[in-house]
C-alpha cells in the first residue's frame, strides 16, 4: 500500500508527537517519561520518510544504521525485517532510540527537516527495538559461531564494552567482561535515570550477551584486583572501555559542606543504589531547594531527579545561554515542562554554609557572552560586581568528568594524552600490542553511540589482530 | 558471590569473618580495604582487609556492627554468601624502616591496625602496640598483636584491663621517656582519638599516620563522596588514602561529613526488629 504513497502524500503527514507522561504527574515519579509510539503512529511516521537515494541520514549516524531501509520495512508493517536491519548495525537500539542526541546526528541532516520537521528517526528506532525486545521469537535465531579458541578481556561494561563483547562473541571469540561496580551497564546503569532509560532494558541487553556465551565478572577493579599486565598474560587481547569516571571538582569555597554532591555520587546513589525507593537503605539528602551546576545531559538528569525526590525548587545554574547547552533538546524541554528553573549566564563562586556545616546558599556571578572560544561557543565572561545568592540546601556539581587514572596509573607503558585519555589509532589500537580502547576513556565525556561505534570498530581490529597472531 | 567460611564474635558485636575471595586475597597488601555490598539493594560498605591467605584464597574482615548494613553483614551465617566484594582498594601502607614505632588502636581500629602493625614488625621495626577500649570485653586481638609486638600496652576507660584511661595517656609516657619515644606513630580508631594523638605528637615532630574512614560509595575515585581535606588539598580517601599524615588532616571536617546521613541512619535503625536494634545501640556511643 505504501508504494502508492507519493512524495506529496508523504510530505503532507505531520511529525508524530511522542506520547508522554503528564509533566505534573511525572515530576514526582521515576517511571519513563516517553511512553513510546503505538504501532499505528510508528507506521504513519515511517511513511513520512522520502527514502532518499542520497541517504544523508545514514551518514549522520555514527554507526551507520541503514535508516531508510529499516524505516521502509516498518512503513510496510514488516517489523521482523525492520528489526533485523536495525540490529545489524546497532546492538543497543532500545538504548540509542532513547538517549542519542538525534537532533545533532541522523535527524539533523534528514532531508525532510529542511521543509518542516525531520523524520523522527529516534522514535522509530525505539519503537522497532522495543518490539524486538518483546518478540525475541520473531527474530532470526542467532547461530552460535565456531569457537576460535581466542580469549579477549573487556574492561568495563558500559556501552563500549557491551558492544564489543557482542561483536567479538558473534565472531566466535571467548569474551570475559570485567566490571568494577556490582552491576553492569556503566553510565547506562549508574548515570542515566530510570525515567529516561528503564534499567530493565539494560538487563535484557546484558542477558542477550550472556546467552551468546559472554562471561561477566563484576567487582573486578582492573588496576587493583588484577592488573592490565595480568590480563595481557591470560588473554590474547584486551579492550579497555572504562569510561570517564572522575568528577571535575568546582574548586570553590564550601565544596566540602554537607549537601554538596558530584553528579556522579548523586546519580549513583539514586540509580545504581536505588535511593529513590522507600524500601532501600541507601541514604540521600532530599533537598528542598536544589541547585545543579552545568548544562549537559548529566545536569538535566540530576536536576530532574532532585525534583522527583521532592524538591520544591530545582534550579539549573549554567554559565552560558540555552543555545550553548550541550544537553539534548528533549531533555531541556522536558525539564522545563517539569517545572525546573533555569538560571543562565551565572557561574558559582562560593557555596555558603550554616553554622552546622550544611549548605545554605550558592553565591553566583553573573556572566555575559564574549568572544567564541576554541569550541566555537561564545566564552562567558564575568560582569564585574554583579553577584547574587541563591537560597538552596543541596548543590550538585555537574560540570563534567575526566579520565579516571586508577587503571592507567598501573600501566606506565600505555600512552596517554595530556588529559589522561588513552591514545589510540582510528581502530582503537593503543601503544601496547594487543591492547585496544574506546569510548569515553579515549574521547573524554562523549556519547553512548560514539562509545558503541568505538566498540564496533575495535572488534574488527581485534579480530584482525587475533587472526594475524595465529 | 563470596562465601562466608568462618564467623566469630570477638567482642560485643565485633566479628571476625573469613570469606572466600581468591582474586582479592592474591592482590591485597596491608592497608587496603574492600567494599562489601551484602545483597541486592543494599549499601556499599568499606571494610579493611584484616588478613589474607592467598593460598587458601580467603580474606579476613573485622567488622563492628554499628548500623543496619554492618549488622546485616555480621549476621551472615557460615555457608551463606555476601553478594559483592570489590577490592583490594586504596593505597597500601608505605612500610618503611622507622626504627621505633608506636601502633595505636582504639576500639575496632585495633583490627584495622593489626595488618599494618604486623607488616611494620616484619619490616624490622620495633613495634610498641597500644590498644584501648571502653572496658575489658571491648579489647580485641591482644594475643594476636602480642606475637610480634615488643610490648603490648592496654588502656581501658574503666580500668577493667590494663591501665585506666585513654591510649593517649599511655602514649604520653612513651613520648616522655627519651629511650622509648617513637620515631613514628600509627593511630587508627575513632576520629576524636586520632585527632588527639595527632595533636599529642605534633609538638615533638613525630611522624603520625592515621587511617581515615569517610563515607564511601564506589571506592575507585568515581564519586568524590569520600573527599577529605589534607593540608590545603582536597583528597579522595579511597584512592589517595585511606592513610594520611595526621598532622595535616582536617579532622573536624571528616567528623562533620560522617554525620551527613545521621537522620536516615536513625530512621533505618528505628525500623529494625527490636532485638537487633538493642544490640547495636548498646555498642554505639
Ligand atoms: C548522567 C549522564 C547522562 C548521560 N546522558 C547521555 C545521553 O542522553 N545520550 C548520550 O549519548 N550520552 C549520554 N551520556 C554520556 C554517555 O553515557 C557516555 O558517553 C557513555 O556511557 C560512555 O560509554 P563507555 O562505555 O565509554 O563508558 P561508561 O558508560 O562510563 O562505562 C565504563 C564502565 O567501566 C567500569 N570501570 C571503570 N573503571 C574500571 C576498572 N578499572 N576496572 C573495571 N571496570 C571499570 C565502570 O564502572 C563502568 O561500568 C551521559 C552521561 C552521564 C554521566
Ligand atoms: C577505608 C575504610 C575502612 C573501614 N574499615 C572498617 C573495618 O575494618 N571494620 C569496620 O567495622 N568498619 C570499617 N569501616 C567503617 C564502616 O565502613 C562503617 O562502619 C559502615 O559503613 C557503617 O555502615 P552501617 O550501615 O552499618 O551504619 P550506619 O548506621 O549507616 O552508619 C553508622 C556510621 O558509619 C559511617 N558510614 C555509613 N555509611 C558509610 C559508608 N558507606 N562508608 C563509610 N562509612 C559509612 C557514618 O559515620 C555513619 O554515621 C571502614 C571505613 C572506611 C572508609
Ligand atoms: S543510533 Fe542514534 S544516530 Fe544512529 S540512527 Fe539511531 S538515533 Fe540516529
Ligand atoms: S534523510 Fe530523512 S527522509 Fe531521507 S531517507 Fe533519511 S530519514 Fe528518510
Ligand atoms: S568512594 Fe567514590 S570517590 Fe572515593
Amino acid at each position: 500500500m505504501n508504494k502508492k504513497l507519493t512524495s506529496k502524500d508523504r510530505m503532507a503527514i505531520e511529525r508524530v508527537k511522542m506520547p508522554e507522561q503528564d509533566p505534573k504527574r511525572r515530576n514526582s515519579n521515576f517511571e519513563e517519561v516517553n511512553q513510546g509510539l503505538t504501532e499505528e503512529q510508528a507506521i504513519r511516521e515511517a511513511q513520512r520518510c522520502l527514502l532518499c537515494k542520497t541517504r544523508p541520514c545514514v551518514a549522520g549516524c555514527p554507526v551507520r544504521v541503514r535508516i531508510p531501509e529499516f524505516i521502509a520495512a516498518l512503513a510496510e508493517g514488516d517489523l521482523p525485517e525492520a528489526a533485523r536491519i536495525l540490529l545489524e548495525e546497532n546492538t543497543l537500539p532500545a538504548v540509542c532510540g532513547r538517549v542519542c542526541p538525534q537532533e545533532t546526528q541522523c535527524e539533523k541532516v534528514c532531508v525532510r527537516g529542511s521543509k518542516g520537521s525531520p523524520v523522527a528517526i529516534g522514535y522509530l528506532e525505539r519503537f522497532v527495538a522495543d518490539w524486538a525486545l518483546a518478540h525475541p521469537e520473531k527474530l532470526p535465531k542467532e547461530n552460535k559461531p565456531e569457537p576460535t579458541g581466542k580469549k579477549v578481556a573487556i574492561v568495563g561494561s558500559g556501552p563500549a564494552g557491551l558492544t564489543i563483547a557482542g561483536e567479538l562473541a558473534r565472531m566466535g571469540h571467548a569474551v570475559t567482561i570485567f566490571e568494577a561496580l556490582h552491576d553492569t551497564g556503566g553510565v547506562l546503569r549508574y548515570g542515566i535515570p530510570e525515567f529516561r532509560l528503564p534499567k530493565r532494558i539494560v538487563d535484557i541487553e546484558v542477558e542477550r550477551l550472556k546467552n551468546l556465551g559472554v562471561e561477566i565478572e563484576c567487582n573486578v577493579v582492573v588496576g587493583k584486583t588484577v592488573t592490565l599486565e595480568e590480563l595481557r598474560e591470560e588473554f590474547d587481547a584486551v579492550f579497555i572501555g572504562n569510561g570517564a569516571g572522575l568528577p571535575i571538582m568546582l574548586n570553590i569555597d564550601g565544596e566540602n559542606l554537607k549537601g554538596v554532591y558530584s553528579a556522579n555520587e548523586y546519580l549513583t546513589r539514586v540509580n545504581l543504589m536505588a535511593a529513590w525507593r522507600e524500601d532501600v537503605p541507601t541514604p540521600i539528602i532530599h533537598g528542598k531547594r536544589v541547585a545543579v551546576i552545568g548544562g549537559g545531559n548529566t545536569a538535566m538528569d540530576a536536576v530532574r531527579t532532585s525534583k522527583r525526590l521532592g524538591a520544591e525548587r530545582s534550579i539549573i545554574v549554567y554559565r552560558r545561554t540555552e543555545v550553548e547547552m550541550p544537553a539534548r533538546n528533549e531533555e531541556i524541554q522536558h525539564a522545563k515542562e517539569e517545572g525546573i528553573e533555569f538560571i543562565l549566564l551565572a557561574s558559582p563562586i562560593e557555596i555558603l554554609g550554616d553554622e552546622n556545616g550544611w549548605v545554605k546558599g550558592l553565591l553566583c556571578q553573573r556572566m555575559k557572552l564574549g568572544e567564541p572560544d576554541a569550541s566555537g561557543r561564545r566564552r562567558p565572561v564575568p560582569i564585574e560586581g554583579d553577584t547574587f545568592v541563591l537560597d538552596v540546601d543541596v548543590v550538585v556539581n555537574a560540570i563534567g568528568t575526566r579520565a579516571n587514572p586508577l587503571l592507567t596509573a598501573t600501566a606506565p607503558d600505555l600512552k596517554l594524552n595530556k588529559w589522561g585519555n588513552i591514545e589510540t589509532d582510528d581502530n582503537g589500537a593503543t601503544s601496547l600490542p594487543g591492547v585496544f580502547a574506546g569510548g569515553d576513556i579515549v574521547r573524554g565525556g562523549a556519547t553512548v553511540i560514539l562509545a558503541m561505534g568505538d566498540g564496533k570498530s575495535a572488534a574488527v581490529a581485534i579480530d584482525k589482530y587475533l587472526n594475524q597472531k595465529n | 558471590m563470596f562465601e562466608v567460611l568462618q564467623n566469630d564474635m570477638l567482642a560485643p558485636n565485633v566479628h571476625r569473618m573469613v570469606i572466600r575471595a581468591p582474586r582479592i586475597a592474591k592482590a591485597r597488601q596491608p592497608g587496603q580495604f574492600v567494599i562489601v555490598h551484602p545483597e541486592s539493594g543494599g549499601e556499599r560498605i568499606p571494610l579493611t582487609i584484616g588478613d589474607a591467605d592467598p593460598q587458601a584464597g580467603t580474606i579476613t574482615l573485622f567488622i563492628q556492627a554499628v548500623g543496619a548494613s554492618t549488622l546485616k553483614i555480621v549476621n551472615t551465617p557460615v555457608g551463606d554468601s555476601l553478594r559483592d566484594i570489590a577490592g583490594p582498594l586504596g593505597k597500601p601502607t608505605e612500610i618503611e624502616k622507622w626504627g621505633r614505632v608506636a601502633c595505636i588502636g582504639g576500639g575496632l581500629g585495633t583490627a584495622v591496625l593489626y595488618p599494618l602493625a604486623k607488616a611494620l614488625a616484619d619490616a624490622g621495626n620495633e613495634v610498641t602496640t597500644i590498644i584501648g577500649g571502653r572496658s575489658k570485653p571491648f579489647i580485641i586481638l591482644a594475643d594476636e598483636l602480642k606475637t610480634f609486638s615488643k610490648e603490648l600496652l592496654i588502656a581501658t576507660e574503666d580500668g577493667s584491663l590494663g591501665q585506666k584511661g585513654f591510649v593517649t595517656n599511655v602514649l604520653q609516657e612513651l613520648i616522655d621517656a627519651p629511650d622509648n619515644r617513637p620515631h613514628a606513630v600509627f593511630a587508627i580508631g575513632p576520629v576524636p582519638m586520632m585527632r588527639a594523638v595527632a595533636e599529642q605528637t605534633r609538638p615533638f615532630g613525630i611522624k603520625t599516620i592515621v587511617s581515615l574512614n569517610p563515607i564511601m560509595i564506589d571506592g575507585t575515585g568515581m564519586c568524590g563522596g569520600c573527599r577529605v581535606k589534607v593540608g590545603d588539598e582536597t583528597k579522595f580517601a579511597c584512592v589517595d588514602g585511606p592513610e594520611f599524615d595526621g598532622h595535616l588532616v582536617d579532622f573536624g571536617l571528616l567528623m562533620d561529613r560522617l554525620s551527613m546521613y545521621r537522620e536516615t541512619e536513625a530512621k533505618i535503625l528505628s525500623e529494625l526488629p527490636e532485638e537487633l536494634r538493642d544490640k547495636i545501640i548498646k555498642v554505639k556511643r
